[in-house]
Order: structure tokens, then sequence, then C-alpha cells
């Protein structure tokens, strides 16, 4: 009965709806049946089963491979050397998924692939080897299976689990060529010594807003990463691409540069980036290599004399940890935080307040809260408190002006509300303007994980960046 | 007589420096040669506008930071104490972690 009060539309509606469950379960089918294919290594490690050393190559492989074949440089032992070589890359994201696709393409015998992390939608813009229908996966299975696609003679290992020194040389053991696609400081300071201890060249790359740097590290008496940074940065210098940003190409040029220093090293071609540095800037459309210092007899891990002779602790050496997800701070108690159903409450209710965005103009033109706000970005408010105190001071006098003409100086109750995109940089701005207005009788209060709660707890349509 | 050179920052360095990467700079007249050492305390003085602390610690770059000399790494021209030739390119950059 219910289907003859339906209309044509609604017919319609419905049979889009149950197509798209038809083609979702296609996808999942597709993952499962591709997942049988390869064995995915979650926790610790069964020693990857040693491959048969191949002498000779196959009709299917000379026809495959035969446009890099016939360069007198690579050749057939060039390709047999290809074969026999396993290369691990760490990190599964905008440097590792285009290096996974062309050393898959080329014919690395074996491939390893180490992430702990999951896809998400953020990743998609340059880490090109996941897919819309795979948000929510392992990215290191992802990365194996969209490899596989391409290329399924490879033997692909993929470690969905977090480097780190309980395991890393385990891991790399099973490996001839190691290549750092990871994000942070502690893995890269991890990888370079694991990669010294077990005698492993590490290629190394790196990418940030519109710049990339290229190096290979260890290979053939060359400088490692400690022997250019003895010391790590102090962490406030350090900003990761969730923070600052990065457009898609340039890890995509980065990691591909990677993958044929690793198709060179491996094939005997020998790498061109042995102490040497290669920069890349995007916006100036430039391309510079320059030479770097040789190994250091000071060096700490492979100098003469070295202190580090075993993997430490990487988070606690760089003062960082070895992600770059979303760290939560906690400056203010909690007498100076509201959380996002209570600003929304104060919305409905109409309560008078200043609202102070501290995000860059850039964010803030992504998204933001539905009432007017002053926006004085983080990094200008911290260069002139005084100023930016002051500004505040009078849109507040100025409002509760408006509100309650008779109230006197002392007794102002309009307070400051202040967010930022997680409720890290709002803590702090509201911890530095209630020491700059102390006994000015202004309440300030900070929004507490600011647009991302926002988003999670009030208004699930608010867009998430 | 004065020097001219050019400074350049990348990596992010150039950030402390209201985001221009590309500095042709006049270095004042003095008596003795100019030394990195004292380009790196005129540069603080004279061009860093934020976070003095993000370039320099003690005497020398703070940790992270590559200087190069004309295209090659400093540690290979002497550091601190190479002497400045008029048209030396002196670059700053800022080691990048994100993939």
């Amino acid at each position: 009965m219910q289907a003859q009060i339906m209309s044509a539309e609604e017919f319609k509606l419905e049979l889009s709806k149950k197509d798209a469950e038809i083609e979702r379960l296609h996808k999942m089918l597709l993952i499962h049946e591709e997942k049988s294919n390869i064995q995915i290594i979650s926790h610790q490690i069964e020693d990857a089963k040693p491959k048969e050393e191949i002498k000779h190559l196959t009709k299917e492989d000379v026809g495959r491979y035969s446009r890099q074949l016939i360069l007198p440089e690579f050749g057939v032992q060039g390709q047999i050397k290809l074969k026999n070589s396993a290369v691990l890359i760490v990190g599964a994201g905008g440097l590792g998924c285009p290096a996974a696709i062309y050393l898959a393409a080329a014919g690395i015998g074996r491939i390893g692939v180490v992430d702990y992390d999951e896809v998400e939608l953020s990743n998609l813009h340059r880490q090109i080897l996941h897919t819309t229908d795979r948000v929510g996966i392992s990215k290191s299975m992802s990365i194996a299976q969209s490899c596989y696609r391409l290329n399924p003679s490879v033997d692909y290992v993929p470690y969905h689990l977090q480097l780190d020194s309980s395991n890393a040389l385990d891991i790399i053991r099973n490996f001839d060529i190691i290549l750092d696609a990871t994000d942070n400081v502690a893995t890269r300071y991890l990888l370079n010594d694991a990669c010294v201890l077990a005698d492993k060249p590490l290629v190394s790359g790196s990418a940030l807003r519109f710049e990339g740097q290229l190096t290979v590290y260890n290979c053939n008496g060359g400088p490692c990463y400690r022997c250019l940074y003895p010391r790590p940065p102090p962490p406030e210098a350090v900003t990761n691409c969730s923070e600052g940003g990065v457009i898609g190409v340039v890890p995509g040029i980065i990691g591909s540069l990677q993958a044929l220093e690793a198709i060179k090293i491996a094939s005997g071609l020998g790498t061109s980036f042995q102490q040497r540095l290669l920069l890349f800037d995007a916006l100036d459309g430039t391309f510079r290599s320059v030479k770097l210092r040789g190994r250091s007899k000071e060096c700490s891990v492979c100098g003469e004399s070295p202190s580090v002779i075993q993997l430490i602790d990487y988070e606690q050496f760089c003062g960082s940890r070895a992600t770059d997800k979303d760290h939560q701070i906690k400056v203010l108690d909690d007498s100076s935080r509201i959380n996002v159903k209570e600003y929304w409450t104060m919305l409905q209710e109409r309560t008078p307040h200043i609202l102070l965005d501290v995000r860059p103009i850039v964010e803030v033109d992504i998204c933001k809260l539905p009432h007017p706000a002053i926006n004085i970005p983080f990094t200008a408010f911290i260069n002139n408190v005084t100023e930016s105190a002051s500004q505040i001071v009078q849109e507040v006098k100025d409002l509760a002006q408006k509100h309650q003409p008779e109230a006197s100086a002392s007794t102002i109750n309009v307070p400051v509300v202040c967010v930022c995109r997680r409720g890290n940089d709002s803590q702090l701005a509201v911890e530095k303007l209630q020491k700059e207005l102390a006994g000015k009788g202004v309440k300030v209060l900070d929004i507490k994980g600011g647009l991302h709660s926002w988003s999670k707890e009030v208004d699930p349509e608010f867009p998430v960046y | 007589m004065t020097l001219r050179i050019t400074v350049e920052f990348s990596g992010g360095a150039e950030l402390l420096c209201r985001n221009v990467k590309k500095h042709s700079l006049t270095l004042p007249k003095k008596e003795e040669t100019w030394l990195i050492r004292n380009l790196l305390k005129w540069l603080q003085e004279n061009i860093i506008k934020e976070r003095p602390e993000l370039f320099i610690q003690g005497d020398t770059v703070r940790p992270g930071i590559l200087v190069l000399i004309n295209d090659a790494d400093w540690e290979l021209m002497g550091e601190l104490d190479y002497e400045i030739q008029e048209n030396d390119r002196v670059i700053f950059i800022s080691t990048l972690h994100g993939g």
C-alpha cells in the first residue's frame, strides 16, 4: 500500500540509494578479495620469508619492463638486481604513495610499507594511492592494494604498526634500502640510527607548504642525518603538514625522486644525492642541489666513537611526539573554559559577549562560528599582546554600553570568548589576555576543543580542516 | 668598503623575516673583515623580525637550520669564521619534516 503513495521522484531516490549501496558492496568485496593476496603484519614481526634469488627474466618480465630494459645503463642485469631487492617505505603518506607506485611499477622484488595510521579524507589531496572508499582502512594495506593492481608480481609487505625502538631493527633487517617518508622529527632520528646500526642506505624525503628536500644518508661512507643535525630542533620550530599545509604535488615530486634514487641504488647505478641535498621550491619553480659536509668523525651514531650504540627513546630525545596527530594542551583551569555546548547555549540565549577568533585569516576564510567575531591571528596577538588587549577591552566596553548603560566599569558583564581550530592557541591567548587584563573585571573564556569540537558535538555540518 | 651580498631564507626560516625569502643586502663598512659570525648578529638585529630565538641560539644558528655559502654546506667553508666576499650568497634553510 505504501508503494502506491510514493511518487515517481521518491522511487528514483529510493533506487539511487540502492544503487549506491550495491556499488559500495562491490567495492568492499573487491577490497576483501584483494586482501587475501597480501598478508598484513600488525604487531610483532614474523620475519618476512626470504625470497628466492632470481637469475633470469620471464617472458612476462621482458614485456612489462621492456622500456627500461633497453636502456644500456640499466639493461637485463639492472632489472634482475631490482627483482632481487627489497625496499622499505616508512610512512604511507604524501611521500610514500608516489614512491611506492613507482617502485612497484619498476619491478622491485619486495616492497614493505610501514604506517600505524588509517586513511582520512584530508589525506587524499596528496596521498594519491588511497581512495575515497578506503577512508578508515589501514594506509599500509591501502598502498599495497593499489600497487598490487599495477604490478601483482611484486611481493608486498604492509606493516600496520608504529615504527619504534623496539621493532625498527627487526623490520629494517629484512630490506636492502630504506625510504624515510615520515612526517615527524622523532621518527626521522629513529630511522637514521636504525639504518646506521643495520648498515642500510636511507633515502630521505620531506615536504611542507611549497617546498621539498631530498638526500641520501648513510650510503657509501657519506654522512648520516645526525652528522648534519647532531641536535634536534626546538619543538616549537617544527611545523607539520596538518599545521603548515602542503600542496599535494610537492610531496608527489619528492616521493617520486625517492623512488628514483632507490631504483638507482638497487640496480647498481648509484645515487646522485650522497652528500648532496636537493632543494625544491615550487613557488619559485627552482631545483637547487647543494654539497653537504662529509661523515663526521664526532657523529654520535656513525662517528669514530659513537655514544648511540642501540636505539634510544626518540620522543624524549626530540621533546616531541612521533606522530603528526593533534596534540591537546591544557594550560587553563576549568573555570576559564567552556565547552561547545555551553557556547551554543550562549548563542541561543543571545548572551552578550565578544567572540575572539585567533586563527590565521586564511583559516577564517574556510569557516567561522555563527556569531560576529574579532579576528586577531595568534602570531599577531603574541607579538603585540598589549595593543590587542586594549582593542578587545574597547569592544567589550562598547558592547556593555549598549546592553547595560548604567553599569560601572568594575561590573562589566560581557565576557570575551576565545576560539581557534582545536583549542590550543585559544588557551594560550586566554592565558596572556587574563594576565594583561588582570584587575580590569573582564572575564576571558576559552572554547574547549575549538572548532573541531563544535563540528563534532554541536553542528555535524560544520567543516573540519 | 661596503659589501654586497645575497641572503636567502627557506624551509620556513623566511617566516622569521615577514615571509621574505630573498634579501639583497649591503653590509656597512667596518674595520675588520666580515665573518659569518658577524653576519648572524647583524641579521638578528636588522632582518629577523619575529622570534629571534628561533634563528640564533648562543652564537650560532639554532639546531635544524642548515647554512649554505655559495651552495655548499658552511661546514666545508669554515662555518662561523668564513670570511664573506663580495657577491656571496648565504642561505639559511630550516629542515623540513613533513611528508
